[in-house]
């Protein structure tokens, strides 16, 4: 079992650098990834199965140093759901991509380096869920980010070199900020080792834990789009290939979570963060959708919601039971698939009705029935409509909070309400807009003002690239998406089962002593 | 744990110069700044090993007291080679955003250009081809002409010099 462990993150490795040799032959390239991400989706099922079974997560010490000394990976049931998750999200998108690619009958670029980079991607990402010490989790972050300049700035125009800017810098300030919190934490702990680490701060004074406290939290806050430190965000991932934003904006973010989760429970667990981050929660929340319902852009709606959507993790992350860490486990995989499967759905509206902005779409619910129906579901479940998924999470981080009642908790679940309402009515504005009314009444829309606008670079790339490649969209494309949504629906059905394991999950995450004995199982030096 | 003093003042300086520089609008800067920054985070982590030693080879009659922290050094030696990568892939943005900005849509027609300045290349190369082969030829012509000077051939016969004749006998 202990040799799936390191596969997690050597088999994407592989697979990309053998892309990168084969780029001249975009089959082969294609066989591979999507071979490499289902040997990984497969070894992550079998991980999630021992390590549930068991319950001791699972420790692998490379290249057999001693923990200390050496780096660990380690697999517990939250790296493991993670890792699942992310590997089933990667492999849906990807199958999209392809979709898009033969749709496209786009032979050379930028293809022949789309499939080293995503590869890339995914290795960084695993290894971030299954380091055991900080560093290591640097070096993955590093890894994944590095992947993102590439997929993000793919092609390179303009729009995307802007946006691209704006991503790659303040990603870079966020990684230095992490780093230099991890030189802090070795000053004063002598290790990077997470086992060992949840020792020694407990026995440094509150207010040195505190600081490096807030100089992790800071840099991860960034990665996972907080509020105050979430403005680069919208702006930099709708300008992305559609699988791609469909990936970051599912899968980028959460990492900054689940480091946040992993460093407050293992390590920091004697800091007081439940009010800051609470009040930096509801924050999060309420902005976010705010700025979700100006949007016109589909996609920078999304973007917004997915900003608004993360405070409910904060949220759970803040209160800190068990009960509620179950819950955020529970959301953080709800949300990452419906938020993946959405930005697909979008990329499929993109092709069918040829913008992604709602004053310009209309009538698809005619023309492309089968689209309109995916994008209904993963809209009603982002919502948070019962019975779906969406609604589960909320109500379950919601329950997590009453149970452990404060004024400012209780004003937390009214904002959470609020913002789910919110995120309903900006999401059926798309539906209203885009699907449910008639082409022509758009028609009728376009008054020389509107056709004054269109000269602006957004408006025109819009019909540019929506007129040349309206319509085409292939079956892998709409297989892919629906697998997503399926996936999402299954969330539903299965989610009693779901929720157990999330709560075990839980339950190994507030015993830090547990993590720290598996690692060390004779004692820490 | 003990540090040297210059190291510190170094870090505080790079680090402070560094988020001024970065605080810039041109993306030159910017990545000015982030060398900065990103060296004295790796000062950082090199005074996080504390006191000076030995370099930490552990052999016979070597204790842990005299040698120097090698963790840090590890650290400090990958934090390089990342940046030294995102370095190389910011230089490479500030490029195309130069390229962009300056050239702008035309930028992104340079297929265009190139395909001219190519068949223009081609052509002075065909005119200097044709030339040479002009010139081959006039020598081929000068060759022949002095092999068959001796059959007397009466049209060619004045165009070679006398001492053009002389050399090739």
């Amino acid at each position: 079992m202990n040799a799936l462990v390191p596969l997690l993150v050597i088999i994407p490795l592989i697979g990309a650098a053998v892309t990168l040799i084969l780029g001249r032959y975009p089959r082969v390239q294609i066989v591979i990834s999507v071979s490499a991400l289902t040997a990984v989706t497969a070894a992550a099922g079998v991980l999630l199965a021992v390590v549930d079974s068991t319950g001791n997560p699972i420790v692998v010490k490379v290249g057999g140093w001693e923990p200390p000394f050496g780096i660990v990976l380690v697999v517990d049931r939250l790296s493991a759901i993670m890792v699942l998750v992310s590997s089933l999200m990667l492999l849906g998108v990807l199958i999209f991509a392809v979709g898009q690619g033969i749709a496209d009958r786009d032979r050379d670029t930028p293809v022949s380096i789309f499939h080293p980079t995503y590869l890339i991607l995914a290795a960084g990402l695993f290894d971030a869920f299954i380091a055991g010490d900080l560093f290591n989790m640097y070096v993955g972050f590093e890894m994944l980010l590095a992947a993102s300049y590439v997929l993000l700035t793919l092609g390179g125009t303009g729009s995307r070199i802007r946006a691209g800017t704006t991503y790659v810098v303040v990603s870079l300030v966020s990684s230095l900020l992490f780093i230099g919190a991890i030189a802090l934490i070795y000053g004063a702990t002598g290790t990077v080792t997470m086992a060992l680490l949840s020792e020694r701060i407990r026995a440094l004074p509150l207010e040195v834990q505190m600081i490096l406290c807030a100089a992790l939290l800071i840099g991860f806050a960034v990665k996972a789009a907080v509020f105050p430190l979430s403005f680069w965000l919208p702006d930099s991932y709708p300008t992305a290939p559609a699988p791609v934003t469909a990936v970051f904006a599912g899968l980028l973010t959460k990492v900054g979570v689940y480091a946040i989760i992993r460093t407050d429970k293992l390590l920091f667990f004697d800091v007081p963060l439940t009010v800051p981050l609470l009040i930096v929660g509801g924050l999060t929340m309420l902005i976010g959708i705010l700025g979700a319902l100006a949007q016109a852009d589909v996609k920078r709606l999304l973007s917004f919601t997915l900003v608004s959507h993360i405070g409910y993790m904060i949220f759970g992350v803040a209160i800190g039971t068990e009960l509620a860490t179950g819950a955020t486990i529970y959301y953080i995989v709800h949300h990452i698939t419906v938020q993946t499967a959405l930005f697909l759905v979008v990329g499929l509206i993109e092709r069918t009705g040829g913008s992604t902005s709602i004053t310009r779409l209309g009538g698809l619910l005619k023309k492309a029935p089968y689209v309109a129906v995916l994008f209904f579901i993963g809209a009603l479940n982002l919502g948070g409509i019962p019975p779906f998924s969406g609604f589960l999470g909320k109500v379950g981080l919601f329950e997590a909070g009453a149970a452990s009642p404060s004024p400012l908790v209780y004003v937390l679940i009214g904002a959470g309400a609020v913002t789910s309402l919110l995120t309903l009515y900006a999401l059926m504005r798309v539906w209203n807009m885009a699907f449910w009314r008639p082409k022509k009444d758009v028609e009728g829309y376009e008054s020389p003002m509107i056709e004054s606008l269109q000269e602006s670079p957004d408006a025109v790339n819009g019909t540019a690239t929506g007129v040349a490649t309206a319509n085409r969209t292939s079956v892998l494309m709409v297989g892919a998406t629906t697998g997503l949504i399926g996936l999402t629906l299954c969330l539903t059905v299965f989610a009693g089962p779901l929720f157990a394991l999330a709560d075990r999950a839980a339950g190994n995450v507030a015993t830090p002593d547990s993590y720290v004995e598996s690692v060390f199982p004779g004692g820490t030096p | 744990m003990s540090a040297s003093l210059t190291l510190v003042v170094l870090m505080a300086v790079m680090y402070g110069t560094g988020v001024y520089v970065m605080l810039e609008k041109s993306l030159t800067r910017i990545l000015i700044g982030f060398l900065l920054v990103g060296n004295a985070t790796n000062l950082l982590i090199f005074i996080m090993s504390g006191r000076s030693g030995n370099s930490p080879i552990i052999d016979d009659g070597v204790t842990g007291a005299e040698i120097v922290d090698p963790v840090p050094q590890v650290l400090m030696l990958t934090a390089i080679v990342i940046n030294f990568g995102i370095t190389a892939f910011i230089l490479a943005l500030i490029y195309r955003s130069w390229w962009l900005s300056n050239l702008g849509d035309e930028g992104d027609d340079v297929m265009a250009d190139e395909d001219d300045e190519e068949a223009m290349e081609a052509d002075q190369a065909e005119i200097f081809h044709t030339s040479l082969e002009d010139d081959d030829e006039a020598v081929r012509s000068v060759l022949e002409e002095g092999g068959d000077s001796d059959d007397d051939d009466a049209p060619h016969a004045q165009e070679p010099s006398e001492q053009e004749r002389d050399v090739m006998r």
